[in-house]
């Protein structure tokens, strides 16, 4: 993933392991201090946090469909031919005709393919929405879950379908390692691992750590609440050359402020200048926009 | 033990970080006997607290991955052109499957004329029987980059319910795992409770509303909880009025304490302490207990 070998800006993912260390506050703060345009993704669309900071009101909404099989049931013979291929459970023959799962299929065609009598179409299911607005320099592209779907791997992958390439960009990921983190991660160029010095979040951090290495990615880190019992962690840091990028202090004046829906980098100027100069840092690691390093 | 006598309780917060793992060793002591499950899975921290003797281990084998065998590829590329998840890459004359990417579908596998791609059984994980100072733990751990997280959650929550059964425990405890997706699904279907942890800010109250609809959906009786609720009375107010109108009950506040770190670091769960977050976690279980 070096940058000569892409033809767009660079994106940059904020992940974490553990939710809650503050993934949503340094990626907007980031974008807020970015000094040029740039484009902010939120890809935790189980629950999507960007806009309620950015508060955009005109946003343009696609919806984010996945398809999933229909049954003519007048030409199907009830075979059992999609039923056996299906792994997930998405389509099961019972006697002579097949039904239908939505909630459970995942959208690869199979069945339609190896459906002898040609009885199985394919439609488009809503599973989210796309929203894509703009917030002073910042191009927000917000990914939305509908409620009661749980496949959440393709919502992700339109928000990043929604990218342009020529600005760089900001990937605000969900909590955890799975399939919805690497979803996010998948054509990054750095990951920003924000963790807390808690022993959950030093937990978690190795978590996304082991991750980052699987998948090839360069890192750094970002320690929020940083209080008297950093010794550990650093020392973590440390022994995987992990360079820390920005220690937030453990003030009550971030939490109050995030608390109400504003931007601590807009409100205390003093964090402002230290987002600023973590902007500086990256885009030195990454090269300008467009550019090679 | 008849399954009819089993109470299970799911800790849920639809945002991350808001306490739920803190929030549910805190239960695990003070319910006396219960049967532990972490179903979050993705980032399981509840051993940090509770430091299980792990007494049986298992692989958690789910799904499959298609993987090309070389030597037999013609290099035709019907793979790639059937893949919907982009999983297949062309590397000079043959082709490539990236396993991270690979849903485990079978097309691929199903369709190439040369038969030429293998469909061996996927380790996920694994996952753990133990024991704890507060009862049986039933815990996991997903692979790095790994599938089918919900179908670990599934996993967990059958053996806890089978530990109950076996060891007569009428309670399970379940720590949940952030979202409203596959994983949150698997660990809230069926329970007799969700308690939802919360905290006082715009995202804490946007994604209770998304957990609570989710809960809905699935019929499971929800009640909330603010933590950290002094960073910001207001907002707390306005919380607990929005669960009210989405028929949850409310459970009481947990006060923002340095304590909850401490507790952490000394690998115990805070009502172990001296704490006032303690103090208000009791007064909490109270509620749940009498909700059971």
């Amino acid at each position: 993933m070096a940058a000569s070998s892409r033809n767009r800006s660079y994106r940059i993912a904020v992940a974490s392991g553990k939710g809650g260390t503050g993934k949503t506050t340094v990626a907007l703060n980031l974008a807020a201090m970015f000094g040029e345009p740039v484009q902010l993704a939120d890809c935790d669309v189980e629950e999507p946090n960007v806009n309620l900071f950015l508060r955009c009101d005109q946003l343009e909404a696609t919806e984010v469909t996945m398809l999933v099989p229909e049954v003519d049931q007048q030409r199907c013979n009830g075979c059992g031919a999609c039923g056996e291929l299906c792994q997930f459970r998405g389509i099961v023959a019972i006697g002579t005709r097949a039904l239908v799962f939505p909630e459970l299929c995942h959208g690869c065609g199979g069945c339609a393919l190896v459906c002898p009598t040609g009885a199985i179409t394919e439609r488009a299911h809503p599973i989210g929405t796309i929203s894509v607005g703009q917030s002073g320099a910042i191009r927000l592209i917000e990914g939305r879950l509908e409620v009661g779907v749980s496949l959440v791997p393709p919502v992700i992958r339109a928000v990043r379908d929604h990218l342009l390439d020529e600005i760089p960009a900001i990937l605000d990921a969900p909590p955890g390692t799975s399939c919805p983190v690497v979803a996010t991660l998948r054509e990054s160029d750095y990951l920003l691992l924000v963790t807390d010095p808690t022993p959950f979040g030093l937990h978690d951090l190795k978590l996304a750590v082991a991750l980052a290495r699987e998948l090839n990615l360069a890192c750094g880190v970002v320690v929020n609440r940083a209080g008297e019992d950093l010794v550990g962690l650093y020392g973590y840091c440390q022994s995987e050359n992990l360079p820390v990028l920005l220690s937030l202090p453990d003030d009550r004046q971030i939490a109050e402020i995030t608390s109400r829906g504003d931007l601590v980098a807009r409100v205390l100027p003093e964090y402002g200048l230290m987002f600023a100069e973590l902007a500086e840092k990256l885009k030195r690691e990454l090269g300008t926009t467009g550019g090679t390093p | 033990m008849s399954k009819d006598h089993i109470r299970e309780l799911v800790v849920l917060s639809g945002k991350g970080g808001t306490g739920k793992t803190s929030v549910t060793a805190s239960f695990a002591l003070l319910a006396k006997k219960a049967v532990l499950a972490d179903c979050d899975v993705d980032a399981a921290d509840l051993h940090l607290l509770l430091t299980p003797m792990v007494e049986q281990r298992h692989a958690f084998m789910s799904g499959h991955e298609a993987v090309i065998r070389q030597h037999d590829c013609t290099g035709c590329g019907i793979c790639m052109d059937s893949c919907r998840f982009d999983a297949i890459r062309r590397e000079d004359i043959s082709y490539r499957i990236d396993p991270v990417a690979c849903e485990g579908c079978g097309v691929c596998y199903r369709l190439c004329p040369a038969k030429a791609i293998d469909f061996p059984d996927r380790v996920c994980g694994e996952w753990m029987v133990s024991g704890t100072r507060c009862g049986p733990m039933v815990h996991a751990q997903l692979g790095v980059a790994a599938e089918n997280s919900g179908k670990l959650v599934t996993t967990v929550r059958e053996q806890a319910w089978a530990v109950a059964v076996d060891k007569r425990i009428p309670l399970i405890i379940s720590d949940g795992p952030p979202g409203i997706g596959c994983p949150v699904i698997a660990s809230l279907s069926g329970v007799s409770l969700a308690v939802v942890i919360t905290e006082p800010t715009v995202s804490g109250l946007h994604d209770l509303q998304r957990l609570l609809a989710l809960a809905r959906h699935f019929s499971v009786p929800t009640a909330v909880c603010v933590n950290k609720w002094d960073i910001n009375p207001q907002q707390t107010e306005r919380i607990e009025a929005a669960a009210e109108a989405a028929g949850a009950a409310i459970l009481g506040r947990i006060r923002y304490d340095r304590s909850v770190t401490q507790a952490q670091l000394q690998q115990k769960a805070v009502v172990e302490l001296e704490a006032a977050a303690g103090d208000d976690i009791r007064v909490i279980w109270k509620q749940v207990t009498a909700l059971l």
